[in-house]
């Protein structure tokens, strides 16, 4: 039988209720939590905002998030065939879902 | 709407971007950096982490001329061979000024460490260890450029637009992802520096965000494109076990300094069959090979995920952790121990040869106009020699910036608001659909990247290219307008995709009606219907719109003057 990982994930706006979304993602071995997020944007819902450029290299060091409680980065982040939570930076505003403002103040309009 | 004013915009802030900005700036003109992702973090640099190919000789003799000869023979006799002398000649004073701005290529006995690679007569190759080249010339440019204060950097924002009134560039039309907003520019000189196109594949190798934006922008402005049907396929991209932490063109390296033997599925060595030789050691070059893995797989020998075994249980625990140290760690996090098992790699969409037709002043035929880096096309012909990609945007990068610094000097701004209207209509046409619940954007690129990779990918036929071309034509004209972008404003990735999907069908229709041209099998560029090369076809395709039609022409290649070349 084919395993599923549960990614819990924390979405909203500044100014809104957050909320979580749970998210049934087909698990397997290896897979990143970014894949995962990435899968979630094509077959289940692409209005999730998510952060990522380089997707598997960890060169980018863009896509950061909560992952159950603790900073990761998404893209080295293993999957696991259970519940995950991911949620956004507690640290730095919030954008939009797991988007959170982190380029410098001088690289902003 | 916010409204943006420099001497020079440079669309894409990579190795190119960042060196033209530098130059711009050097040269006296204000500079407005952007990229649709962060600046300095996007784009195929950063994933580098292998080498560059430059003719400084520490290791053994070698001259500029040498590396042209053998850039010009991996081309396969269509490189624009001023800019490959171009690359070649600058590019020693480029990698040397990198080194004073603080990159840290490896080093030996006080020189800076060359190493050899496919296709190279000597040791030509700097690198910094370990797999930490295109990171560290990513964190020098960022540093460097962000010392610079006539360089405005502006992170997150999408050029979709280039505005071209009677020939010449005025500016930009750019979505602010951030707010959803779109944002006008005004520029005397404009620096296409976007990269390549290889998200338009479904395996590819480089950062997967460059979607041919700065092919399709430039087609659209006006310029003409050369060379679109010569894509690089890496041979050897990772395919499994699954690993993340890594690029998957991180076995190259590996080939440098392990060598390391190339098996099919039956454990076979096999390039020998299809005219190179390879045998543990790193001779084949990277069309050839990429065609041999791919029929091996066709023949019914290839590995469970498509491609061929990387094998290097012959080398001792010891010399892999001596070349490559922290890395075999990150390898075994992976579950991979490679002093027991073979990995499997195969063929992936790694670079393009083809891009925006310049002159040696990397200016388009549009007024104004200019491109750098990847964008470029015809300096590689119909393959590029490895090693080439980093040396080509740093000279390209700073050959552009400083030649449209010198264009803005002699220009005035021109502006025309109305231009701006396209773009504007395009948004809210799209923000209508918004609650359509149709298909969104992204399935639409999954669905190109598939029809790309199995129709014109490394095996090409004239039937698969025009079922591809049908295929394209049909998502233009019926799918594109219809599909459903999110009502965010914030970080509204649906919107991002779509203009990037506009982008990635016009780059992926230049791919495939040149491919459908080229009636022959060449370099990088196979057709199955056609498996040898013409001598009549050596010559370059060029494509442009005429009246939103793609035309096509052939021109002859650039050739040096040999006795110039004697003395490069």
């Amino acid at each position: 039988m084919s395993k599923t990982a549960r990614l819990r994930i924390s979405r909203g706006s500044p100014g809104e209720a957050r909320y979580y979304d749970d998210f049934d993602v087909p698990y397997e071995e290896g897979m990143s939590v970014l894949d995962a997020l990435r899968w979630i944007r094509t077959h289940l819902d692409s209005t999730l905002a998510i952060r990522y450029s380089c997707i598997n290299a960890n060169a980018c060091k863009t896509c950061m998030a909560l992952v159950n409680g603790e900073v990761e980065y998404t893209c080295i982040a293993k999957l696991r065939p259970s519940i995950i939570t991911v949620e956004p930076l507690p640290k730095r505003p919030l954008i939009r879902d797991l988007v959170t403002d982190i380029v410098p103040d001088e690289e902003k309009l | 709407m916010s409204h943006l004013s420099a001497d020079v915009l440079i669309v894409g802030a990579g190795g190119a971007g960042m060196y033209a900005a530098i130059t711009a700036a050097r040269s006296g003109a204000s500079v407005l950096l952007v990229d649709k992702g962060q600046v300095g973090r996007g784009g195929a640099t950063i994933m580098a982490q292998m080498t560059v190919a430059v003719a400084l000789g520490e290791e053994e003799p070698d001259s500029p001329s040498l590396h042209l000869e053998d850039t010009l023979r991996a081309g396969r006799g269509l490189c624009n061979e001023e800019l490959a002398a171009l690359v070649c000649e600058e590019g020693t004073t480029r990698i040397l000024e990198m080194d004073q701005w603080g990159v840290r290529w490896a080093r030996e006995n006080d020189h800076i460490k060359q190493e050899i690679a496919p296709g190279h007569s000597v040791k030509r190759c700097c690198y910094v260890d370990f797999l930490n080249t295109g990171p560290a010339v990513a964190a020098t440019l960022r540093r460097k450029v962000g010392e610079i204060p006539e360089i405005r950097r502006v992170s997150n924002l999408a050029v979709i637009d280039i505005l071209v009134r009677d020939a010449r560039a005025l500016g930009a039309v750019a979505l602010n992802l951030v707010d959803g907003d779109l944002v006008t520019i005004q520029a005397k000189a404009i620096v296409l520096a976007a990269g390549g196109l290889t998200k338009i594949y479904a395996r590819n190798s480089a950062s997967a965000n460059m979607g041919g934006e700065a092919y399709a922008l430039a087609l659209w402005a006006g310029a003409e494109l050369i060379d679109m049907e010569f894509v690089q396929f890496f041979p050897i991209g990772h395919l499994a076990p699954r690993l993340v932490g890594m690029d998957p063109i991180m076995w190259d390296p590996f080939r440098y300094k392990l060598g390391g033997k190339l098996l099919n599925g039956q454990f076979d060595e096999f390039i020998d069959r299809y005219g190179s030789s390879d045998f543990g050691k790193y001779n084949a070059t990277r069309d050839i090979a990429a065609y041999a893995i791919l029929k091996e797989v066709e023949a019914g020998r290839g590995t469970p995920h498509g491609g061929a075994y990387l094998d290097f249980r012959h080398i001792s625990e010891g010399e892999l952790r001596s070349a490559f140290g922290p890395v075999i760690d990150r390898l075994l996090a992976n579950g991979i121990d490679l002093t027991k098992m073979p990995v499997e790699v195969g063929p992936m969409a790694h670079y393009h040869m083809g891009g925006v037709r310049v002159d040696l002043n990397m200016q388009s035929r549009v007024e104004g106009l200019y491109a750098a880096g990847e964008a470029v096309g015809g300096a590689n012909g119909a393959n590029r020699l490895s090693g080439n990609a980093i040396t080509e945007a740093f000279v390209f990068g700073a050959k552009a910036g400083s030649t449209a610094a010198e264009k803005a000097k002699q220009s005035k701004f021109g502006w025309d608001e109305t231009l701006t209207m396209v773009s504007r209509n395009q948004v809210e046409q799209l923000r209508r659909n918004a609650a359509s619940g149709g298909t969104r954007p992204s399935h639409l690129q999954a669905e190109l990247q598939t029809l790309m990779w199995e129709n014109a990918g490394p095996f090409r036929s004239g039937e698969r290219l025009a079922a591809a071309l049908a295929r394209i034509e049909a998502m233009q004209r019926h799918d594109l307008p219809n599909l459903c972008v999110g009502a965010e404003r914030q970080f509204n990735l649906d919107l991002q995709d779509w203009f990037e999907l506009r982008a990635m069908l016009a780059t992926a229709e230049a791919v495939v009606r040149s491919a459908l041209g080229r009636t022959e099998s060449r370099g990088a560029h196979r057709r199955e219907d056609f498996p040898i090369a013409d001598y009549r076809l050596l010559k370059n395709q060029v494509v442009e719109l005429k009246d939103w039609e793609f035309a096509a022409r052939w021109v002859a290649p650039v050739r040096l003057n040999r006795s110039q070349a004697r003395h490069a």
